[in-house]
């Protein structure tokens, strides 16, 4: 407890509002039901009605408050986002240091396969599996998370190499050590803190991804809503003059700001592999 | 005086550390130092790491390295450059004070030719014409022993070796006939028969032109063979300064004594069982199947209890040996036995047992420990992986162990990064001995070690020896070492064993060529040293 | 150039049409060997049997797979795209004219981004930690977290609505002076800019420090050289490659970016197309335009590993 209270002491102010803020949406995604005023899908106004006392963002295209409509969408968005970076993670840094401590064939054949799939944007392959795949949530967070693990498993797999070739890792297996004490008790604890920071910046770029494909239109799927359809729904309305657009599209990027703040920090302050006690 | 060069006046250094997740601590890299330098004269400054002789030798250029501060006064020919304007301070730089930096391979612009940067300054500050100036080039290039001076200028950096790229530095700086030189440490990341050359060179080159010049070493007996005067600093702090001559033959500062008593270890060597603990027998390795042999026909045996020590340059081939004998390498040919029973060629094929009974310690200390673990795990891992010890016996054998190599109980919850590189080190030996090994690897333990640092690991080595009884395979470059430690010794050059035998048979006359030019490059603690070894040299 | 620098160059083009074979391969499955009925998944649940098996005939999903893919790359390589199915044109025909929209908006993006990103980078390593450099790396970092279609409507309220400077929809038709194109494509290519400069910022800010960072940038300052000349002669040819290559992937993330801003700007481009066609489940035109913007991106990538390659002087000048 007293290692939080003196980590949030040294903390730069920069980190400390993209903590607060995350930690905030958070909450409004873990409690929405509680927190919005009013329900989803119900109609409760006029269309594209501007901020007031009643509705605190204005109501949207088919007259539903706004507000409750982007604390609920936090929920999709954030769990979507979650589960798929989930996902990426698991498959991607897995496969990463399998690679990097059985070598040869093994490496060569997983990395050979990654380095195809990642020679497609990512974007298009999303699309060009999504053109005959119904956007199911489930579908959206395995082609996330499959996709994404590639990038996770350059970054694992170039970060346990690196690892590997230090001297004490070969001490460990000139004493007779196992696969399984190398991985977990030599590499793993010093490939945490990039993998750490990296986890916050694919977060960022599951959300963003995912908030892309929703406002394509082909993501999340009504009646459900994230923050990307809201902003497909309300598009019309900047034509008009009114940025109700500009609200769910402005959330997302508060989310990822704040994200990114925090795994900015932990990039570059935290100790490295030369250090000691985590900073 | 007109003749002074280089007056420094009570410099003093400060810097602003950052160690991760702490606050920022304000440190005294120099703390009021003084001397001077006359023209023509040659300062050696010398010290341990730590001790501020690069950032000492930085000032007469103005220059501190990221964001020192520098106070005091540092007057060169007459003017006090600390208050120069940094136009002042970029006429001084290139044209009245050079810099050689310690690694010449990095510090040349990879993307220009040589003959370019070499004569940058000189046309930069107008001092000549291009013709001119390649002209004094292609001179320079001859004076330091250059092969093929007339075209070597139109290399690039990557193209020539290490100790060439040394000496076109050296040409870099001579070429707008400065009036003061700062070496920096020249010929330390040199193999030793190369460094003879370049540095009779740079002393030749020092000679003929009059030029003044500071050089930093942490090589006493380096030093000695090119300067006057010499300073030797400690932790930033001047600890004594006379001529040559007087620090050599009288120093009297302990500090001083015990860098000129260094590596005078006096050691008996035993002579070599009939039964050896290891035997190498004919044993010849590849790095790839097809791939010619890094090893061809090694033999050669290391008896219990005793050390043999394995000494050779970069590229003989010593530390493949090492992974031959740890199993990483499977030779091609040849056998290994270990207590006269066949020892398999693969770490796979090796049983708990074996592989507890052959340890090894590296050379870098800072790599060679998970970062992550304490000294408590580090060393308390071999005692529960081989002999199963656990909870409080454990525990004591840790703290029995750390007794052993000198650091005690209270190291016992420290992190790699709280110890200094001689404590890291000692750990690392801590370790191998946990395992309660017959044979110990040594590879190059003590190169990165400052020299006082060194000496103090292999007194430890010595003594854990005769109270263990365990052998050492002792991998080194240097020789002075290799005098202290050794009972047996094996010469490897290229790849093969040019010479082997018990230490004083190896030490003694009649030498083969390479063990006689490898002897003679080892520089002495004595002046004169340098010229007497290079009629031998080029024999 | 030697021969060692052309044979690496040889090898690095053959790798990259190897794998735009493979990314071929993989858009195929991708879209005609998933589990479950394609034809049925494009129709939906209530259609006919004869329907299902008439749009089965016409993908051609009674032949083998590999035969298939065979027809259809075959095809591709003597430049017919296939067939749309839900509008019956030929592919090539409709791409033809957007390609070259895309491309437009593509190259005056790049125009702008990154002379301003390099210019920048350079700014923000000249007065590293000072303001200048806090200020770029802070606007940077928020403009890295901004969605596309966040920038583009921001743009439009602002100086299409409120202001009414710029249309709000990009529409671009023949016979349009490049005056008119261009501010047609004013606020697109604006949403494009801002979203790789940052990007694109951000990495030659690193590629540039790194060199600034070399030993031999510290050997140039004590011989006494300016700053401008350390940057022209000694930082500058060695940085070529790092930033070039910084660059050169940036602009591949630049045919991602500009889907998006398409079909924000309802742009008539490649991007435009594509999403259409995929709400459509129109599989054949998705294959193709899906193969074209994978060739563009490997074309990329493989032209920044040359530069890199042509510009090492190791490898220019070998031992």
């Amino acid at each position: 407890m007293s290692i939080c209270l003196t980590l949030l002491k040294r903390m730069p102010v920069t980190a400390l509002i993209g903590l607060l803020l995350t930690f905030g949406f958070l909450v409004m995604a873990l409690f929405a039901p509680w927190l919005a005023p009013y329900p989803m899908s119900e109609s409760v106004g006029d269309m594209w009605m501007g901020p007031s006392a009643e509705f605190w963002l204005g109501t949207d295209n088919l007259g539903r408050d706004l507000l409750s409509r982007l604390i609920h969408g936090a929920r999709t968005t954030m769990t979507i986002a979650a589960l798929a970076t989930a996902l990426a993670f698991s498959i991607g840094s897995v496969l990463g240091i399998l690679a990097a401590v059985y070598g040869g064939w093994v490496d060569q054949l997983i990395s050979r396969g990654v380095d195809i799939v990642m020679s497609i944007p990512t974007l298009i392959f999303a699309l060009v599996i999504l053109s005959v795949m119904p956007s199911t949530v489930l579908m959206l967070i395995v082609i996330m998370g499959v996709l994404d693990s590639t990038r996770v498993f350059r970054i694992s797999r170039a970060v346990a190499v690196n690892i590997n070739v230090m001297d004490f890792v070969e001490a460990a297996r000139l004493r007779g050590e196992g696969k399984g004490w190398i991985i977990f008790r030599e590499i793993l604890p010093n490939a945490l803190t990039p993998l750490v920071a990296e986890l916050g910046l694919r977060f960022i770029f599951a959300v963003l991804f995912l908030s892309s494909l929703s406002f394509l239109g082909l993501g999340v799927q009504p009646p459900e809503a994230d923050w990307g359809s809201m902003v497909r729904e309300n598009r019309q309305g900047i034509v008009f003059g009114v940025p109700a657009a500009l609200i769910p599209a402005a959330a997302i990027a508060l989310l990822a700001i704040s994200v990114n703040l925090v795994a900015d920090w932990v990039l570059r302050h935290t100790t490295d592999l030369k250090g000691g006690r985590r900073g | 005086m007109a003749d002074t060069l280089l007056d420094i006046r009570h410099l003093t250094i400060d810097a602003t550390a950052y160690p991760p997740g702490e606050a920022p601590q304000e440190i005294t890299i120099v703390d009021d130092v003084s001397f001077t330098l006359e023209r023509g004269k040659v300062l050696g400054l010398i010290g341990e790491s730590g001790a501020g002789k690069s950032t000492i030798g930085l000032s007469p250029a103005g220059y501190g390295r990221g964001g020192i501060r520098l106070s005091g006064e540092v007057w060169v020919n007459g003017r006090d450059i600390l208050k120069d304007t940094p136009k002042a301070l970029r006429k001084l730089r290139g044209k009245t004070v050079c810099y050689v930096a310690q690694s010449a391979a990095a510090a040349f612009n990879p993307a220009q030719t040589l003959m370019e940067q070499v004569i940058e300054t000189t046309l930069l500050h107008g001092l000549a014409t291009r013709q001119e100036a390649e002209a004094r080039a292609v001179e320079l290039f001859g004076q330091l022993g250059l092969p093929d001076p007339e075209h070597f200028g139109s290399r690039y950096p990557h193209q020539v070796s290490g100790g060439q790229l040394q000496r076109a530095m050296t040409a870099m700086a001579l070429c707008p006939k400065p009036d003061l030189i700062i070496f920096d440490e020249p010929t330390t990341a040199l193999d030793v028969t190369t460094q003879i050359d370049v540095l009779a060179a740079i002393k030749r080159a020092i000679h003929t032109t009059g030029v003044g010049a500071l050089y930093i070493t942490h090589d006493l007996a380096v030093v000695a063979q090119v300067a006057d005067d010499i300073l030797v600093l400690r932790q930033g702090e001047k600890v004594e300064m006379g001529s040559t001559a007087q620090i050599i033959e009288s120093p009297q500062e302990a500090y001083t004594q015990a860098l000129v008593a260094v590596r005078s270890i006096a050691h008996t060597p035993k002579p070599p069982s009939p039964t050896p603990l290891l035997a190498v027998e004919g044993v010849s390795a590849a790095y790839h199947q097809s791939g010619h042999n890094v090893l061809e026909t090694i033999s050669l045996s290391v008896s219990a209890g005793q050390t043999l020590a394995i000494v050779g340059e970069s590229g003989s081939g010593k530390s493949t040996l090492a992974r031959v004998i740890t199993g990483l390498l499977p030779p091609n040919r040849g056998q290994l036995l270990f207590a006269e029973t066949p020892l398999p060629h693969t770490l796979a094929e090796r049983s708990k047992e074996t592989l507890r009974e052959l340890q090894m310690i590296y050379q870098m200390a800072d790599v060679a420990m998970n970062p992550r673990h304490t000294v408590e795990t580090i060393i308390g891992r071999p005692l529960t992986f081989y002999f199963g010890l656990k909870g409080k016996a454990r525990r004591e054998r840790i703290i029995e162990l750390l007794d052993a190599i000198e650091l005690g109980e209270a190291f016992i919850d420290r992190y790699p990064a709280e110890l200094s590189g001689g404590q890291k080190q000692r750990v690392c030996i801590a370790r191998a001995l946990a395992a309660k090994p017959k044979l110990i690897i040594c590879d190059e333990v003590t190169s990165a070690l400052d020299p006082l640092v060194a000496d103090g690991i292999l007194k430890l080595l010595l003594r854990l020896q005769a109270q263990e009884n365990v052998a050492y395979l002792f991998i080194t470059h240097d020789l002075a070492t290799v005098k202290a430690i050794a009972d047996s010794i094996a010469v490897m050059h290229q790849g093969q064993v040019v010479r082997y035998g018990k230490r004083d048979t190896v030490l003694s006359p009649p030498f083969d060529a390479y063990t006689q030019k490898l002897l003679a490059s080892v520089p002495q603690m004595k002046q004169g040293w340098l010229e007497e070894a290079l009629t031998t040299h080029h024999d | 150039m030697n021969t060692f620098v052309i044979k690496l160059i040889a090898q690095r083009l053959a790798l990259g049409l190897l794998l735009l074979l493979a990314v071929s391969v993989l858009i195929f499955v991708g879209t005609q060997l998933l589990p479950g009925d394609v034809a049925q998944s494009i129709l939906g649940q209530s259609a006919t049997p004869e329907a299902v098996d008439n749009l089965r005939r016409e993908l051609g999903l009674d032949q083998p797979a590999w035969l298939r893919y065979l027809d259809w790359l075959g095809g591709i390589l003597q430049g017919d795209l296939g067939t749309a199915l839900s509008n019956r044109q030929d592919i090539g025909e409709s791409l033809w004219g957007r390609a070259g929209n895309t491309l437009f908006l593509a190259f005056w993006t790049a125009v702008v981004a990154v002379p301003l990103a390099i210019l920048l980078g350079l700014v923000a390593v000249r007065y590293q930690n000072r303001w200048p450099d806090r200020v770029i790396s802070g606007t940077t970092l928020t403009a890295i977290s901004l969605p596309e279609f966040f920038i583009g409507y921001l743009l439009i309220y602002l100086f299409a609505v409120k202001f009414n400077w710029f249309p709000s929809v990009s529409t671009v038709y023949s016979g349009m002076s490049l005056g008119e194109r261009l501010h047609a494509i004013a606020l697109p290519a604006a949403t494009l800019t801002l979203v790789i400069l940052a990007h694109m910022m951000r990495m030659t800010r690193a590629a540039i420090l790194s060199v600034m960072q070399s030993p031999y940038i510290e050997t140039a300052e004590l011989k006494g050289l300016g700053l401008f000349r350390i940057i022209a002669r000694h930082a500058f040819p060695n940085a070529i490659a790092p930033v070039v290559n910084v660059v050169m992937l940036n602009l591949a993330f630049l045919i991602v970016g500009v889907v998006v801003v398409e079909v924000i700007f309802v742009y008539p481009g490649m991007g435009q197309y594509l999403i259409d066609h995929v709400s459509k489940r129109d599989v054949p035109v998705v294959q193709a335009v899906g193969l074209l913007f994978a060739a563009v991106y490997i074309g990329l990538n493989m032209l920044a590993d040359i530069i890199a390659i042509v510009t090492n002087p190791r490898l220019r000048h070998p031992k």
